[in-house]
């Protein structure tokens, strides 16, 4: 008996759990959600949401008194008239003028006051809209260059003034805080859609067209997007992670990225970096400084800085490298990333390698 | 006192009893005068409409009927069918997402499952069990014999059916079609989606979109045309409204998603580039024509539910409905407004922002007719004396759902929050409350409403009950908390999610929330199928309701009518005079009836109706012979094109049987039909 009910309390907790968080809305903080706002563009629309809650709560509420009220009130008179004569099934044709006209009142009432909370509505969303769309600051030229496609995310840091700085990574972004940073999306294989919802709205990502957007975090941390438009087999894992540093700790990084890769060290790793090369992951990976140029697959010249593989599926460890090298269609069936036979000594010194790649 | 005398004494007692009261009551005298006036012929009509109308028995019979209520039993049942199979659907995604990482369905088939449950809810159940309780209701409603073209009634559903069985087919042999149920390119083009499983969507939405067209168009025709005379255009039910006004939505709205997936099927067939904008064709366009059709779609589901709500408040709260003019009129404004805001599906697409806040503005604007029918059936409640029976239950229910989800609407009409939930949880949330809170539940609603009507039993009142609770609590359990689901950054359509994203509490709530709605239909199920047998038998006019549905038997017969009533009032049994005339002079030996004009629905002329034809199925089976085969080779359609031709032939090729040979179909001098004199008969005018 007691092992059957063990498994149960936990269930009935959570789901007690769960339900206060319905009813107080109060599981608001997480990292990826809206109305725990990390950027100035995410704060004003929590706030346009709020405005818009309060005043639609306000008006269910209303709502469901007055049906509550006209179903107790009309069941109350049916048992005054039923006990007086006996004609309740006699439908009323002619209802009495004055209640009619109350009646009318009302609902003229009830409209008038529907349209001017729409025209409050309507202001609020076009004074916010435009605020969403222009940064505050326009000083910052740092643009992220943003190319979703299934199921993962190239990011190529631009650099207008010297081309030599231009870099490749892949499903994690970092920013400056307290900086706008513009991103320019596009697609080349179907559509995606970028959306941070810590930090702002959702971008589409239409193939043939180039969107932009500005993003700023105010507060350093982690936030993490995902694809938001139906993108095909995998469209559930094509995550990322926007990860927000302050200015100086941004500059390192930056300057980190920019390098080449490192040469491996160790001899496993050296050897790692042969099987790189002799395996089929040189016809699709990059590893910048190595002979690897293929642009299929994301960039791995920093592959081990990041947090996450397989565009936020798993964290970046030794055992979950392995899986995903070894037999990614078990992870993530449908991406493009084939199996690849490795001996166990071969396997081990290429996870050397990709985890040397600081 | 003999046995006799005390007999004969009882039965003078009778007699002076009945005299008196028909001395004190000169409506029951005109009533019995007319009886007895109709008695000797009402038979022998009766008789001899019996003979006209009857469809017959057997397979032949099945598949060679022209009468509306066959057909439209069928529309219902089959579509109640699609139904619980996308209900079943819906129930598997609720399993696969109880938990993060689950593993009862593979990406690849929960993308086929969820694109095959929004299909099937949107084409295969919504549109055609709404048009199919219209076309069995809408003649009887408005006292005619049949809908104005049988023939091509029998060859939508025939062709509803075929698009039905060609989706579901292919679903069990793994080409269900994955690209969702708006299949946006270039996902859903030759590119990204190999196979056939598109193709197959494509042309599915091609058959159903035939026979949405031709119901509509019986419906407004039938409308229009054959209304029973008195019932002018300010008289007709608000239910016949509704009808009316969808079935003009599905023909404004429905070429729209014709054209957009005969342009996919043309891209992935026969090469062309429309979507395709490595060629200079356009991905975005793709999204144009599909939501011009996609938003109305909405409202051309929800508008005729907006009818049966009006019934059902009006029969049980024992009044007019408030503000028959306001309410027709907002019907209309939505149906405008409809088709001015499909761009709010787009707000997350690089389209310009000034534009966008004019589709922020009809969006909104949308709240206000919304709202005036919600004011209307409450200040309606407010001042009527209610029976809290199961229908009115069911519309109660979809007041508080309806308005909830009515609001997110608002919300998601700003653009600025739309950019934070669209193609998330809360947008799933929304279109639910919307679409179950604004169509299931009245839908539920109606089908206790008429379901004796329809076949002749009442539904049980306890079932009902049960039926109510558990689909009402289920429902919010499920919906509610995608909401929250949504705020907190769920996407749409993933198949899984990771456990760090702290989703699995609210998702499991919900799939649980599933189990109640899940029972809820059951209950229905049983409570249907064991009425069929064993509910109390109806009679004519069980809840005292207006409609003139009702003045007839329970189920009614082949013809309707025996004599087509005349109207005085919009609630047609309740404002119906004793002595109301009633039409006669039409033929009882072909199935005749009579057209009306327009606006007032004075008596035009008569007109005979076809009667059953086995031409419809042919026709049919050529459009799948065109349609199906369409996915593999361009040249079924030049096929299917011959065949289709040869059908039509038949099709208007002259009929003894139906004494429909060209030229006779219209009486060329129509004498207009009488209406019966009886002892206080008055001209149609005075009541208007």
């Amino acid at each position: 008996m007691r092992r059957a009910r063990a498994p149960l309390c936990p269930t009935l907790a959570r789901l007690g759990a769960a339900l206060a968080c319905v009813s107080a809305a109060a599981c608001r903080r997480g990292m990826q959600s809206a109305l725990d706002p990390a950027g100035p563009q995410a704060r004003r629309i929590e706030n346009l949401w709020w405005l818009f809650f309060y005043v639609c709560a306000a008006v269910f509420v209303l709502v469901m008194v007055w049906t509550l009220a006209a179903v107790y009130r009309a069941r109350v008179r049916r048992r005054e008239t039923a006990t007086a004569l006996d004609v309740t099934d006699e439908p009323e044709l002619a209802p009495a003028p004055q209640t009619e006209r109350a009646l009318r009142n009302v609902v003229v009432g009830a409209t008038a006051l529907t349209v001017v909370i729409l025209f409050v509505f309507l202001v609020a969303s076009f004074v916010t809209g435009r605020a969403l769309w222009e940064p505050a600051d326009r000083t910052n030229q740092l643009t992220v260059e943003v190319t979703g496609q299934q199921w993962w995310w190239k990011v190529r840091y631009l650099d207008a003034a010297n081309a030599q700085n231009v870099f490749t990574t892949a499903n994690e972004i970092h920013i400056p805080t307290n900086t706008p940073v513009t991103f320019k999306l596009q697609a080349p294989d179907v559509i995606h859609s970028f959306w941070v919802p810590n930090l702002m709205g959702k971008k589409d990502l239409i193939p043939g067209q180039i969107a932009y957007l500005w993003l700023q975090a105010d507060r350093p941390g982690t936030y993490r997007g995902q694809c938001a438009e139906y993108c095909g087999m995998q469209h559930a894992h094509m995550a990322f992670y926007v990860v927000a540093e302050p200015p100086e700790q941004f500059a390192a990084w930056l300057t980190r990225q920019r390098m080449a890769a490192a040469q491996p060290a160790s001899a496993s790793a050296q050897r790692g970096q042969q099987v790189f090369m002799n395996a089929p992951c040189v016809m699709c990976h990059t590893i910048r400084g190595t002979q690897a140029g293929s642009g299929i697959g994301p960039d791995l010249t920093h592959v081990g800085s990041r947090t996450t593989i397989a565009a936020g599926t798993l964290p970046n460890e030794r055992g979950h490298l392995a899986n995903w090298v070894a037999d990614a269609q078990s992870v993530k069936p449908g991406s493009r990333m084939p199996p690849n036979s490795l001996s166990p000594e071969d396997l081990q010194a290429l996870l050397d390698y990709l985890q040397s790649l600081q | 006192m003999s046995a006799a005398e005390t007999e004969e004494a009882a039965r003078a007692a009778e007699a002076r009893r009945a005299e008196t009261e028909l001395a004190r009551n000169p409506d029951l005298a005109a009533r019995k005068v007319r009886a007895d006036r109709r008695e000797l012929d009402e038979a022998a009509d009766r008789r001899a409409l019996e003979r006209t109308w009857a469809s017959g028995r057997g397979l032949w019979a099945w598949l060679t009927t022209t009468n509306h209520k066959d057909i439209s039993a069928r529309y219902i049942i089959t579509a109640f069918v699609f139904f619980l199979l996308g209900g079943v659907e819906a129930a598997v995604m609720r399993l696969q997402l109880a938990r993060p990482e689950n593993g009862v369905l593979g990406p690849d088939l929960y993308n086929q499952v969820f694109t095959m449950h929004g299909t099937t809810m949107m084409f295969l159940f919504a549109v055609p069990i709404m048009e199919g309780i219209g076309l069995y209701l809408v003649p009887l409603m408005i006292g005619t014999r049949n809908v104005a073209f049988p023939r091509m009634n029998a060859y939508g559903y025939f062709a509803y059916l075929f698009g039905g069985l060609f989706l579901y087919v292919s679903f069990f042999l793994h080409t269900g079609p994955d690209a969702g149920w708006f299949a946006y390119v270039p996902l859903s083009g030759p590119g990204y989606s190999p196979g056939k499983r598109v193709d197959v969507w494509a042309q599915m939405i091609t058959f159903t979109e035939i026979a949405a067209l031709v119901g509509a168009i019986e419906i407004v025709v039938t409308v229009f045309k054959q209304r029973a005379p008195g019932m002018t255009l300010n008289r007709v039910p608000l239910f016949v409204w509704t009808q009316v006004i969808s079935s003009f939505m599905i023909i404004f709205g429905m070429p729209a998603v014709m054209l957009a997936s005969s342009f996919l099927a043309s891209d992935r067939l026969i090469d062309t580039h429309f979507f395709n904008p490595a060629e200079g064709g356009d991905a975005l366009l793709y999204q144009h024509v599909f939501w011009f059709f996609g938003h109305p779609e909405v409202y051309i589901i929800f508008l005729p539910a907006l009818g049966f709500v009006s019934a059902i408040v009006a029969a049980f709260a024992r009044r007019k409905v408030f503000g028959y003019t306001a309410m027709v009129l907002s019907l209309i404004a939505t149906a405008f407004l409809g088709f001015g805001l499909w761009v709010h599906h787009m707000f997350a697409t690089p389209l310009p922002q000034l534009g966008q806040s004019f589709f922020t503005g009809a969006s909104m604007m949308i709240a206000i007719p919304s709202g005036v029918q919600i004011f209307c059936w409450l200040a309606t409640l407010w001042g009527g004396k209610l029976r809290l029976k199961t229908p009115l239950l069911f519309v109660l229910g979809f007041v508080a759902i309806f308005t909830l989800g009515g609001l997110t609407g608002v919300m998601l009409a700003a653009v600025p929050l739309d950019l934070q939930v669209h193609d998330t949880y809360f947008v799933v949330a929304h279109f639910h409350y919307v679409l179950i809170g604004g169509a299931v539940f009245p839908l539920f609603g109606a089908f206790y409403y008429w379901a004796p009507k329809f076949m002749g039993r009442m539904l049980s009142e306890r079932a009902g009950r049960w039926n109510f609770w558990l689909m009402f609590v289920g429902f919010n359990l499920v919906f509610f908390p995608m909401h929250q689901l949504g705020l907190k950054g769920m996407p749409r359509r993933v198949y899984t999610y990771l456990p760090e994203t702290g989703w699995g509490d609210l998702n499991l709530l919900a799939s649980l929330g599933a189990l109640l709605l899940t029972a809820g239909v059951a209950v229905f199920l049983g409570n249907y199928l064991w009425a069929r047998r064993a509910g109390e038998v109806a009679g004519d006019n069980p809840w005292h309701a207006p409609g003139l549905e009702w003045a007839t038997a329970s189920p009614p017969p082949a013809y309707n009518f025996v004599y087509l009533p005349t109207v005085q009032g919009r609630y047609a049994v309740w404002e119906s005079d004793a002595d109301a005339p009633v039409v006669v002079g039409l033929k009882t030996d072909c199935r005749e009836v009579l057209v009306t004009h327009v606006l007032d629905a004075a008596p035009g002329h008569r007109y005979q109706l076809p009667g059953p034809s086995i031409w419809p199925l042919l026709v049919a089976l050529a459009t799948a012979a065109a349609f199906a085969p369409g996915i593999f080779t361009p040249w079924a359609f030049a096929v299917g094109a011959v065949l289709a031709f040869l059908a039509l032939f038949g099709w208007f090729w002259s009929d003894p049987k139906s004494g429909n040979e060209p030229g006779r179909a219209a009486q060329p001098a129509p004498p207009a039909p009488q209406l019966e004199p009886t002892p206080r008969a008055r001209p149609l005018e005075e009541g208007a």
